[in-house]
């Protein structure tokens, strides 16, 4: 059972505490997209083995919705961060860096 | 036979005897006695019957690894099947019996099966069963089903509690042997917070039976000091009885405390689940012995080595005046001597290597044992107990040189470490070639949330087997003797409890099994409740063999969670009847019990279905309050109904983007009623949403939806458009709403008074504030049921106090209660759809004919993108329609729209179903909503719908608004 840190209150939750949100960073296609793009917005998410950026909600503490850093297959978390942002803060992507030398972000990442 | 020595027994309390009983027997142990102890002390060699076959079986091990010895514990509310005998504590007035026979133990008719073995070998049931098809169901299941298994199950509720606790700690100690001891020491010494576990009553492990020297003390002087040391320390919690069962993800551990298990009744908690998050993980489970794979190793009376000694040590029980020992290493001449030391006859050791010469060996030759070296079993002889052995050459292929009379035999084929703590969150194991055995791969350990090792792991459990006597090499010996044919292999038995032998894993290799895991499933090897943990290791090895591979190539299977077998009383812990699960009342909820309303769940509340009076059913029920409240007045309590609050300058704006219609131009005072589709367009809840101010909206929801749609507005608040000013709260529990409907709503409310609700001042659609008989309201005119209907919201502490004022003063004007059936009733009478009836996650509103409620001026709002995919355009799409059957009948619930031909699967076609289907008592007639290919195209076509009982009814499409189509009763 996973442990993350809400980086809104501060507290160390436990994941009974929080609910999953799925893939972190994904820039939103409305109308006027095509059916490629509305494809890849809804449907192609990433699933990783290793470094992977999700979204959670601190759904039984504070009820706000934060941003982690993790590997998939080791459970290292590498941090967590506010969801108000559009990529990786710089900060967590030299922890990672630090942890896995020669992993680049994902060039995908565009919002 | 066995029996109980005159002196001796470290573990028991001769002044405390107790009074047992097994199938019936009466029978005398001692406290501090296991079941297993004292059901061999009474020489009840025979425990239980093989799972397959029906063999007679024995105690084999002294631990949680045993796989025959299982009991049904108790009786009535305490009965508990496939208990470990050799975990139970002995207490007086226990009740055991066997299982899995049939007529008694002692003749099982069960046992035909054992004859016939020859013809069950491994995948038999796969085999045989397949054709012809309807056998498996009729004949072939419900033989094996009555023929298989184990114990059976409770048929009354538990009459014990159970409770679970959280803890924290810097190091958790799995294990209180002398490395799990030192390990605690060491961390208490370090001032870290230490929890140390142990699965037995008492600390110690193995070593104190075994009578070595720890750190240059004798052992039991050393236990005494470290234990007294450790129980100084205000930082060391100890807990035994507590099995430590499995290591989860960033040191989460549970363990189960068997509180009570030895004093049922006693008021404490049977067990007590420890959830447990643990900085680090030390592992200290010690090493279970394994058995040798000889013909006759199930017989009762064959025993692992370390088991006897326990027994003669810990208990002073012998299992019978002469055991011969079998071993392949040092260890198991502990027990011999053990036996020898009190007073037992030791005929012969037989050691499978050819030397045997270390100190173990030489004080057991000191003290006159023979030793055999080179020497197999080639056959135990005896069926219900051994009463023999004979001895052949490890070497050759079991041709007999010597039989020798004995009533027991110890075992010891090497140790396994018990790695699966370690193995649970992903450590790895390497193949030990100096012990044969599998041992943690310190490089490879399981990780925790920064990276860091999360477990480690000591002593025995490491591999370090020196204070079982065993330090020195131990060869592999996986089939003995080496050269064993058939007939021999075929009596070897791998998996006592899941009755898999030497010869199945051989048959699966040859069928082409490889995997381990596949081969496991093939032949159920470790797949009992032991879970293999004496058969995996040696399974794993003749496969290995039998395909031609290593050992470390072949694997191991996967080690899950839980170690041990945990009741489910344990894992649900308080959560049982009324506190499973929350209950949402609403403020009015007591007065409806008062009224005898029969209750139904929505989501976690519990609302009234209808309120029966004295002969009614629940359908005469329904049909009166949907008649009283179309023709006189129905009070509904609808405060379940989800409300909540939008506000902020950017509040408009953002549900435009919620809802598919505009909200933002909808004027203060005034209510609308919208959509809100998920981001592929499909309808996910709908609901009223009343304008309270300039910049606050009150949004209704579905009752089962308030959280869901809460949560959903946050988070495109939060992680989408975080630069808009708005703020939600979910106010649903604030207030308490009661609907007021029918022809006299109104006269009800000037009853009340206090406030103007005439047609002009509060038309329909429109909201207002006010008091009624002096209750602080807001009053909103919408209508879920075609008539003239006021919902009217007070804060939760008035709603019981203004349900009873307007039960009061309604009794003159025809008032009556009414429940969620009847709304149900009377919305699809007028023809409105239900979230979760219309709609299944896959039906756009469109579908739905609710077009008019979608704007088409909006560039954007959720779902817009996904509803403009190519295929929601489809003519061909199920579309809303209602049906009115020929005869009148009632077309039955999730009924089929059946069509010409067959599908690739030899199905019936079908081009739609029923979604709402009810007897309408206004219409006196069955009417129903449902979706049907093309839909509304084909109104006043006739369509047939499959019923339950088989055959079809016939109806004719046409509108789905069935009363009062106008909307002139609820617009007076």
């Amino acid at each position: 059972m996973l442990i993350l840190e809400c980086p809104y209150c501060g507290v160390k939750a436990d994941e009974t505490e929080l609910s999953p949100g799925y893939e972190a960073h994904l820039k939103r296609f409305g109308p006027g997209a095509s059916p490629e793009e509305f494809e890849a917005y809804m449907f192609a998410r990433k699933n990783p083995k290793g470094v992977h950026f999700e979204r959670w909600r601190h759904s039984y503490g504070c009820g706000k919705w934060f941003l982690a850093a993790r590997c998939t297959a080791t459970l290292e978390v590498f941090g967590t961060y506010s969801s108000q942002v559009s990529e990786p803060p710089a900060d967590i992507i030299a922890k990672i860096q630090a942890r896995r030398p020669g992993w680049q972000p994902d060039g995908k990442v565009t919002k | 036979m066995s029996t109980r020595l005159a002196k001796g027994g470290r573990l028991i309390n001769r002044a405390a005897p107790v009074e047992f009983s097994f199938n019936g027997k009466r029978f005398r142990g001692y406290e501090g006695d296991t079941l297993a102890a004292g059901l061999l002390a009474n020489d009840q060699m025979l425990v239980g019957r093989s799972f397959k076959y029906h063999r007679p079986r024995g105690i084999v091990a002294s631990g949680p690894e045993e796989p025959n010895a299982l009991v049904n514990l108790g009786s009535g509310a305490r009965l508990e099947p496939n208990q470990r005998t050799t975990t139970t504590e002995l207490f007086d007035g226990l009740e055991s019996t066997s299982q899995n026979h049939w007529p008694s133990l002692e003749f099982d008719i069960g046992v035909v099966n054992n004859t016939a073995a020859r013809f069950l070998p491994a995948g038999f049931y796969y085999k045989t069963f397949i054709h012809p098809r309807p056998f498996w169901k009729h004949v072939f299941e419900p033989i094996i089903r009555r023929s298989a298994g184990l114990g059976k199950a409770p048929t009354t509720g538990d009459a014990d509690r159970y409770e679970q606790v959280y803890a924290f700690c810097d190091v958790l100690v799995v294990g209180a042997g002398v490395a799990g001891l030192l390990a605690a020491k060491a961390a208490a010494d370090a001032g870290s917070r230490v929890i140390l576990l142990e699965q037995t009553p008492t600390l110690g492990g193995r070593a104190p039976v075994d009578d070595t020297e720890i750190q240059g003390q004798p052992v039991d002087a050393w236990l005494t000091a470290i234990e007294a040391d450790l129980a100084a320390r205000d930082n060391v919690t100890i807990r035994t009885r507590t099995c430590g069962f499995g290591v989860y993800d960033h040191g989460y551990v549970l363990a189960d405390e068997r509180v009570a298990d030895h004093t049922p009744g006693d008021g404490r908690p049977k067990h007590r689940l420890w959830r447990i998050r643990a900085g680090k993980i030390v592992t200290a489970t010690g090493a279970i012995e394994r058995p040798l794979s000889f013909a006759g190793n199930d017989i009762p009376g064959v025993m692992l080595a370390s088991a006897v000694r326990d027994y003669v040590t810990n208990y002073a029980v012998s299992p019978g005046d002469r055991t011969v020992i079998v071993t392949n290493n040092d260890s198991a001449y502990h027990t011999a001597l053990a036996l020898k030391s009190a007073g037992l006859d030791v005929p012969a050791i037989l050691d499978a290597r050819e030397v045997a010469d270390g100190a173990l060996p030489e004080a057991a030759r000191a003290a006159g044992i023979r030793v055999l070296t080179g020497k197999a079993i080639a056959k135990v002889k005896g069926s219900k107990r051994v009463n023999g052995v004979a001895i052949c050459a490890q070497a050759g292929e079991g041709a007999v040189q010597e039989e020798i009379a004995c009533e027991a035999v110890a075992m010891s084929g090497g140790w396994s470490p018990v790695v699966h703590l370690w193995s649970h969150c992903g450590g790895k194991l390497t193949w030990d070639e100096g012990i044969s055995a599998f041992i943690p791969d310190p490089s490879r350990p399981p990780l925790n949330h920064d990276g860091s090792a999360m477990v480690e792991v000591v002593g025995a459990a490491a591999g370090d087997l020196s204070l079982t006597g065993s330090s020195v090499a131990i060869p592999p010996v996986w089939v003995m003797p080496q050269g064993a044919p058939i007939q021999l292999r075929s009596k070897m038995w791998l998996d006592y409890q899941n009755d898999v032998k030497v010869s199945d894993v051989q048959l699966a290799a040859r069928e082409g099994y490889q995997s381990v895991e596949h081969t496991k499933r093939y032949t159920t090897l470790g797949m009992a409740t032991d879970q293999g943990k004496l058969s995996n290791i040696n399974g794993l090895a003749v496969l290995a063999d039998a395909l031609g591979q290593e050992i470390p190539q072949v694997g191991t299977t996967t080690f899950r969670p839980p170690y041990t077998p945990v009741t489910i009383g344990a894992l649900a812990g308080e959560s049982r009847g009324e506190i499973f699960q929350p209950l949402r009342r609403t403020p009015m909820h007591e007065a409806h019990e008062k009224a005898g309303a029969y209750f139904e769940p929505v989501g976690l509340w519990r609302r009234p279905y209808c309120f029966p009076r004295a002969g009614e059913t629940h359908e005469q029920a329904v049909h009166r309050e949907v008649l009283n409240t179309r023709t006189n007045l129905g009070l509904l309590d609808a405060s379940t109904l989800g409300k909540i609050i939008v506000k902020g300058p950017d509040a408009g704006r953002f549900l435009d983007m919620l809802y598919t219609g505009v909200m933002s131009t909808l004027p203060v005072g005034k209510c609308r009623y919208g959509l809100m589709c998920n981001e592929q367009g499909f309808l996910s809840d709908d609901g009223v949403v009343a304008r309270i101010d300039e910049d606050t909206w009150l949004c209704h929801t579905t009752s089962g939806g308030a959280d869901r749609i809460h949560a959903w507005m946050e988070d495109w608040l939060q992680c989408e458009w975080w630069d808009w000013k708005v703020y939600t709260a979910n106010v649903t529990e604030q207030y308490a709403q009661v609907a007021v409907v029918g022809p006299n709503a109104r006269k009800l409310l000037q009853v009340l008074g206090g406030m103007d609700v005439s047609k002009e001042t509060l038309p329909f659609m429109q909201w207002a504030d006010g008091t009624l008989a002096g209750f602080p309201v807001r009053v909103y005119r919408i209508s879920f049921s075609g008539e003239l209907s006021y919902e009217i919201a007070v804060p939760s502490s008035h709603g019981a106090a203004f349900w009873a004022a307007c039960v009061d003063a309604g009794r003159a004007l025809g008032a009556m209660p009414y429940g969620t059936e009847c709304l149900h009733v009377m919305r699809a009478e007028k023809g409105f759809i239900m979230i979760g009836d219309e709609t299944d996650g896959t039906v756009i509103p469109q579908d739905l004919g609710l077009d008019w409620a979608i704007s088409k001026k909006k560039a954007d709002f959720l779902g817009k993108r996904g509803q403009e995919r190519v295929y929601l355009a489809s003519p061909d799409r199920w579309k809303l329609v209602g049906f009115e059957t020929l005869d009148g009948s009632v077309i039955p619930d999730g009924a089929y729209i059946i069509a010409d031909g067959t599908n690739a699967n030899g199905q019936r076609n079908v081009q739609g179903r029923v979604t709402s289907t009810y007897y309408s008592p206004t219409l006196k007639r069955g009417i129903a909503m449902g979706l049907l290919k093309q839909g509304p195209a084909r109104n006043g076509e006739v369509v047939e719908f499959n019923t339950v009982a088989g055959g079809t009814v016939k109806a004719r499409v046409r509108d789905m608004v069935f009363y009062d189509k106008d909307g002139e009763k609820q617009n007076v």
